[in-house]
């Protein structure tokens, strides 16, 4: 009795542990994904009410000004987010990894500490950051050239998206740089010897043994920054004050969601959104893991 | 070489001035009383600090409250994650079974969905359920974390079976077997995974948004929003708030900022 008991626990262990994950994911995950695509050809007010429209929303949505302005933002902000920032990131941890530097612990937590300051938080600092006449960044910039600066970087629909790259710069600039840096630690630097033997110069040896180095993680990195750019909202939602924006200059996907789903009442629309963006984002994550070869190296 | 290092160093110091400028501007900020906030860029004489901005966020908005109902809800959600993460993460690590494939590949695809698609959905479901505007709404949609099953599946990879071999012939059951052999040599990834959750739910905004409507159970991300739209020109008392926001989550990553990074990055750097 006691050995049956012993045997059977060991088998059917494994299936009691991972059962709270395939219970969540057929509840919270599966379940809405499905819920969501059905929702997304009706027309709905709260909760309760729903009528059947068929491919309605999503003509809607294709001829929508307001959504095209959102993707367009969102995409922007994407580009920057893995062209601007990541290099940046990057560059800063080939500094850090020099084996002249000095206090690297000190360096690595001073650029990193942004990132312990949540999302919201960094929003409601940097809307003040960013006023008109007091703001730090005016001042900063009245100090440097010397005449008062008056930019209402959040009320000019033409500012609205550099003030938003800058903050996420300053957020996110380090906390990547924590992967490239793990990464570089990670590269043999026996490698690097054997380059040098071979008469290879600081280029060379950048290009065939630090970024083959540091592949993996610099795709790791790359996919999940896009999924997360594609994802903004609390940034610019906080930073004007819970508005899109002068002529909606910082609307997102995700905003326009919210508005739709959740202030305008219309789940259905909402959900039409959703899964446009759920598209998009796995269309251009896998893209990028083919692009860099990741699928035939696994398996 | 003696110029290469003073370049290197230099540069080093201006990005992490760069950085560090707007902290230090949001420290000097809370301590100036409404006259002197914009009057001196940071910090005035010491005669002249003041708690003036603090007074305001307490009088203003419930500040305490909306602390006390995040650390309530960013606690609870790093207990039941925490629980559910590694036991998943073991089973996938230490065992073979059926399906095993299957769910890895669910988890993935669960990673890469934003999970904003399922939020009308989720919205319905919770409606159903009676939870809108409770903190089950909140914990019981995140109980698991799938990012922390793939973080303990890849530290516990490297568990040896001999120990949990040894284990079951002493008659440890498996569950035994996880909560005495396997938890506490898993010391360092459970600090990091604590963080990572603590700060994951601390700062949580879109769902609470949407589900919390009773402004005593508003966490502190929503209620220092709601102020934000409320008293647009309390700039003081606002950066007071977000200062005293951000202390908690500052005070763990220094108790486990080892771990922490070094979590982080395992993932990334082996897989």
């Amino acid at each position: 009795m006691n050995a049956l008991f012993f045997r059977l626990q060991h088998r059917y262990a494994p299936y009691l542990f991972v059962a709270p994950f395939v219970i969540l994911f057929l509840t919270f995950t599966l379940y809405p994904i499905a819920k969501s695509l059905s929702l997304s050809f009706y027309i709905t007010n709260g909760p309760k009410s729903q009528v059947f429209v068929g491919w309605d929303n999503f003509r809607f949505l294709w001829g929508d000004p307001a959504f095209h302005r959102a993707v367009w933002n969102t995409c922007t902000y994407a580009l920057t987010s893995v062209f601007l920032q990541l290099p940046l990131s990057l560059g800063l941890a080939l500094l850090l990894n020099s084996r002249l530097v000095k206090g690297r612990n000190f360096f690595r937590f001073g650029f990193f500490s942004p990132h312990l300051v949540g999302q919201v938080f960094v929003a409601v600092l940097f809307s003040v950051v960013f006023i008109p006449k007091f703001g730090l960044l005016n001042r900063v910039l009245h100090a440097l050239v010397g005449t008062a600066i008056d930019t209402k970087w959040l009320g000019n629909p033409e500012l609205v998206m550099p003030a938003l790259v800058l903050t996420s710069l300053w957020m996110y600039v380090g906390f990547n740089m924590i992967y490239f840096l793990a990464a570089l630690q990670s590269v043999d630097r026996e490698l690097y010897e054997a380059a040098q033997v071979d008469g290879a110069g600081a280029f060379k040896q950048f290009v065939h043994v630090t970024l083959p180095g540091i592949r993996s993680v610099a795709v790791f990195v790359t996919v999940l920054s896009t999924i997360g750019s594609f994802q903004l909202f609390e940034l610019p939602y906080v930073m004007l004050s819970n508005t899109a924006g002068p002529d909606n200059s910082g609307l997102t996907v995700v905003m326009y969601l919210f508005q739709n789903g959740f202030i305008a009442g219309d789940l259905g629309y909402a959900s039409a959104i959703g899964w446009t963006l759920t598209m998009g984002v796995l269309v251009i994550s896998l893209a990028q893991m083919r692009l860099t070869g990741t699928w035939k190296r696994e398996d | 070489m003696g110029w290469q290092r003073f370049g290197l160093h230099a540069v080093l110091v201006l990005c992490s001035v760069v950085m560090l400028t707007p902290m230090v501007w949001l420290i000097a900020a809370t301590i100036k009383g409404p006259d002197d906030l914009f009057h001196y860029l940071f910090f005035p004489s010491p005669s002249r600090f003041s708690l003036y901005n603090f007074r305001q966020l307490f009088e203003q908005i419930p500040y305490v409250r909306f602390m006390i109902n995040s650390l309530f809800v960013a606690g609870a959600t790093v207990l039941v994650q925490l629980f559910f993460s590694s036991l998943g993460g073991f089973a996938l690590a230490k065992y073979e079974f059926k399906g095993k494939r299957l769910i890895m590949v669910l988890m993935l695809t669960t990673m890469m969905i934003p999970a904003q698609v399922m939020l009308a959905p989720m919205y319905e479901l919770i409606y159903a359920m009676g939870l809108v505007d409770s903190y089950w709404g909140l914990i019981i949609p995140g109980a698991v974390s799938v990012f922390g099953m793939f973080l303990f599946r890849q530290s516990m990879l490297d568990l040896p079976d001999d120990l949990l071999q040894a284990g079951r012939i002493d008659g440890c059951t498996e569950l035994r077997l996880y909560w005495d052999v396997v938890l506490p040599v898993q010391r360092p990834m459970i600090g990091a995974f604590c963080l990572i959750a603590f700060m994951g739910s601390w700062n949580n905004f879109l769902w609470p948004q949407i589900i919390l409507h009773s402004q005593e159970r508003f966490t502190l991300p929503i209620g220092l929003n709601q102020m934000v739209g409320l008293y647009a020109q309390e700039y003081g008392a606002m950066m007071a708030g977000t200062l005293l926001a951000v202390l908690p989550v500052v005070l763990l990553f220094f108790l486990l900022q080892k771990e922490f990074i070094s979590g982080l990055t395992a993932g990334a750097v082996k897989g």
